[in-house]
């Protein structure tokens, strides 16, 4: 970098540059990661293995993991799919497709949860015809894995998406071209080059799914050891005045998808190397 | 990197099959209930399980679901197929019948005492020494104090706290509405916090130490006595306060389709044992047998009970002070 | 070229829009036609009551000041980040992802905690004078929270391939930092600035359960729309709840659509570079 200045001037207007910004970002947000520490020791380490031992916690692990692997695995495939067909091929509508396909990511996850009632719950058509089929939706597990892919729907297939676009077709073009067939062409070719971009949107998904809150209060009904997800079980021993439990159970979570978010972004900067958006 | 996905895949495919538990060959019951019970269906649910047992042999595993009252009804209509409902008003028992196939119109007559096992009132609990010196609602009232006290729109104990207020109200002036309408408008004036459950109220006062004054369920009250007995809070028992009814009810529909009418029958009915009247007693809500009001009874304070019947019933009440327009939205002033 | 060279495109096309039919289109459409046993009358009533229309005020207003605070911090994080050396940048580059992965419900109870009239942080500034719990302040400031994220993420890949030797050569020629901030640097990543606000925007939008615990929930004061319908709904009013949520809807659908627009342009923006 050339800068007509004198190293001491530089190196003071660095740390003028830095330092408000990186005090301001930890008080925004390293603050409350230490409170979440802080709330969950507060009764002892002892009381955090407790809490996590707990039979109620384990029943809301399970379902929450069973909810996000559904939801990670949907909505993976069709990230691939999504990306294929909207980066490889030109067709009218594009942009609409695109919009609907984001919709999810604004639309509030409450009225993603009422739209899910209004589909599939005990009074509406489909609903009642999956109920006497022995499927409950609504106030089930099914609704909450449904809630749970509904929301984190957009985010592998953005990523897919601006990273198949970034690379144009003149790669698949090319495969085609020396006689690959189109399958032989996406295994060996597209999806090597979106792969980070894929990983990054997986793992991202996955976090969100795991904190899912807003759609799953509505269509959950919140009963203990069947359909409580661990959100709604940390809302749950907040509301038991279970205070330090429910810190203990957030920071726990908080953990596993900070983990996520961390190696998701290995994947993403690896993938801004190639020029690829990702948001 | 291939083995990386495939790896990744092959785990989430294993975990797949654990969220999907069968129940076992018990029976089980679910109870859909309301915010502060947690701690008193925690202490039945064995006991009447121990119950069961002697009577028939039979296991059975009462499953809980709590939160805000109107919620849970609606859960209820909306599908939640709970076999018994264990809520804070009639009215939202009344909209699990009305809106819904599952539950008879006339539920309210199947049991005794109108189908509420246990009452309870409204009181205040305030800090350690009652430092603004709250004795009554005309001081809850009283500019510069501040209050926590749930949404009547959300929370079915707000609705009891807000006509509680306003019978004080029309009791300490002859019967006169508008200076009624005044005193709740200047108690929610000062409402601090509107959460949208009584618990909610309850952890706001306590944990994040909001509000010189907490409106409160009387069981709530004796529940943040005993949870927090280094804070010192202390219940002030107003002049004039409503008899909550809490009811209770089996919701056919349902119960018939899992088959567990008479279980779900029994353990609504043994609520009225006088065991269970006991627990209910030690969990701070007043018995209805009289036998065991005697022996536990000395905690609950005497002040004039209101009943919903003097507000015509919950359908009047809930048309005329919480439906949008009604009278909480004029107080509210917005 | 007059043919696609890529053969499949009606199977694709028919299989990416048959699910985003079912999984995007059914459920919202649903949600609309819920809203349909509302009277004309009463749906006019709902939707203009006071209430209705503070909350709605509030949801933007809070989102948008949110959004420009992200601008702000979020534009700022990402060029020290990809312009500055210092210690401790990679975590600095970890910490902006926190508001994402956190789980909203764990957010708001905290936030709560930390913010309220006896927290680290709001005992402080109440001493100041200061409310942030339970004012709109507080729900600006866990809008602000969960929104950062998404413009550090859009403008830091673009401030990382602008074309550093324009900027050497302005600096060179004398020109301020400020300077080549305001006539370089800015101008050039506009267009994604204005998609991380607009990402921003659409995400603090809908958000419930980072607000709910800060906000208090004084109707009319801070009241979010999410908790506007879930109010209707605990009242046994899905049809009102269905009015209110439609409304939400039709702005959110616009609004991804502007996000879409405006990143059709920075990508172009972005290749010509």
């Amino acid at each position: 970098m050339s800068c007509g200045c004198t190293p001491v001037r530089k190196r003071l207007e660095n740390v003028g540059a830095v330092l408000p910004i990186v005090l301001l970002l930890g008080m925004l947000i390293v603050v409350p990661l230490i409170a979440v520490l802080a709330g969950a020791f507060s009764a002892g380490a002892g009381a955090v293995a407790a809490t996590l031992r707990d039979g109620a916690v384990r029943d809301a692990v399970l379902l929450s993991v069973a909810a996000a692997v559904v939801a990670v695995a949907f909505n993976a495939a069709f990230g691939l799919l999504a990306g294929w067909t909207i980066a490889k091929y030109r067709f009218a509508g594009k942009a609409l497709l695109v919009t609907l396909i984001d919709a999810p990511l604004t639309v509030s996850p409450v009225i993603v949860g009422l739209a899910v009632l209004a589909t599939l719950g005990q009074h509406t058509p489909a609903g009642a015809w999956l109920a006497a089929h022995g499927l409950r939706v609504a106030f089930a597990p099914a609704g909450v894995a449904l809630a749970t892919t509904l929301v984190t729907f957009p985010y592998v297939a953005r990523a897919v998406i601006a990273q198949m676009t970034a690379h144009g077709r003149i790669y698949e073009e090319a495969a085609l071209g020396l006689g690959a067939g189109p399958w032989q062409t996406f295994r060996r070719v597209t999806f090597p080059l979106a792969r980070a971009s894929f990983l990054n949107g997986l793992l991202i998904c996955n976090a969100r799914a795991l904190g899912e809150f807003g759609a799953v209060t509505v269509v959950s009904g919140n009963v203990r050891g069947l359909t409580q997800t661990i959100p709604l079980q940390i809302a749950d021993f907040y509301d038991g005045a279970r205070v330090p439990a429910a810190f203990a159970l957030a920071a726990a979570l908080a953990a596993v998808a900070v983990i996520l978010a961390l190696t998701a972004r290995l994947f993403a900067r690896r993938d801004t190397s190639t020029k690829g958006l990702s948001a | 990197m291939n083995r990386i996905v495939v790896a990744l895949l092959a785990v989430l495919l294993a975990v797949a099959p654990a969220g999907a538990r069968a129940a076992g060959g018990a029976i089980t019951l679910l109870n859909v209930s309301y915010d502060p019970t947690r701690e008193l269906y925690a202490a039945y649910n064995p006991l009447f399980a121990a119950f069961w047992k002697r009577k028939t042999g039979q296991d059975v595993t009462v499953r809980q679901s709590h939160g805000g009252s109107g919620a849970q009804a609606r859960a209820v209509i909306e599908g939640l197929e709970a076999d018994v409902v264990t809520l804070a008003l009639a009215y939202d028992v009344d909209a699990v019948a009305q809106n819904s196939s599952v539950l008879a119109r006339d539920w309210q007559r199947r049991l005794p005492d109108a189908s509420s096992p246990y009452t309870s009132t409204i009181v205040f609990v305030v800090r350690k020494g009652n430092p603004k010196h709250i004795h009554d609602w005309s001081d809850v009232a009283r500019s510069g104090v501040s209050v926590v006290t749930p949404n009547p729109k959300t929370s079915g104990g707000a609705r009891w706290n807000f006509l509680a207020a306003y019978a004080y109200g029309l009791k300490r002036n002859h019967n006169d509405e508008t200076k009624a309408r005044t005193l709740v408008a200047q108690i929610y004036k000062n409402a601090a916090v509107l959460d949208t459950g009584a618990r909610g109220s309850t952890i706001s006062f306590s944990e994040r130490q909001i509000g010189d004054v907490l409106i409160a369920w009387e069981n709530e009250a004796f529940f943040l006595q005993r949870t927090s007995p280094r804070e010192g809070y202390e219940i002030i028992v107003p002049s004039v306060s409503i008899l909550a009814e809490p009811p209770v009810a089996v919701v056919d529909g349902n119960a018939r389709k899992h088959g567990t009418e008479a279980v779900a029958q029994a353990y609504l009915q043994f609520l009225y044992s006088p065991e269970a009247q006991r627990l209910a007693c030690r969990e701070g809500y007043r018995p209805r047998l009289t036998a065991v009001l005697g022996t536990c009874g000395t905690r609950f304070a005497r002040s004039d009970l209101v009943t919903i019947a003097n507000f015509g019933g919950w359908q009047a009440a809930q048309a005329k002070f919480f439906a949008d327009g009604g009278v909480y939205d004029q107080v509210y002033g917005r | 070229m007059t043919r696609d060279p890529i053969p499949g495109r009606v199977a694709a096309l028919a299989a990416t829009s048959a699910i985003v039919a079912l999984v995007v289109v059914v459920p919202l459409a649903a949600v609309v036609w819920a809203a349909h046993g509302v009277a004309p009358a009463r749906l006019a009533s709902l939707l203009v009551a006071p209430r209705t229309l503070a909350a709605f005020g509030l949801t933007f207003g809070a989102s948008a000041a949110a959004s420009l605070l992200d601008v702000l911090l979020g534009v700022w994080a990402a060029w020290v980040l990809t312009t500055r050396t210092f210690p401790g940048r990679a975590l600095l580059d970890a910490v902006v992802d926190m508001p994402f992965a956190l789980p909203t419900a764990v957010t708001g109870i905290t936030l709560a905690t930390l913010y309220g009239p006896h927290g680290w942080i709001g005992a402080p500034l109440l001493q100041h004078g200061i409310r942030v719990a339970y004012t709109p302040l507080g729900i600006v400031l866990a809008l602000a929270f969960v929104g950062l994220p998404f413009v550090v993420r859009t403008v830091q890949p673009v401030l990382a391939d602008l074309p550093r030797d324009l900027a050497d050569a302005a600096r060179g020629l004398g020109a301020s930092p400020l300077a080549v901030a305001r006539r370089i640097t800015i101008p050039l990543a506009l267009p994604a600035i204005a998609t991380g606000f607009a990402l921003s925007f659409a995400r603090t939008l809908g958000e419930y359960g980072s607000v709910v615990f800060i906000a208090g929930n004084f109707p009319g004061r801070t009241e979010i729309v999410p908790l506007l319908v879930l109010t209707h709904l605990e009242e046994y009013d899905q049809a009102g709840a269905a009015a209110i949520a439609t409304v939400m809807l039709a702005a959110a659908l616009g609004l991804v659509l502007a996000i879409n627009a405006l990143q059709r342009h920075v990508v172009r923006v972005h290749a010509g570079a």
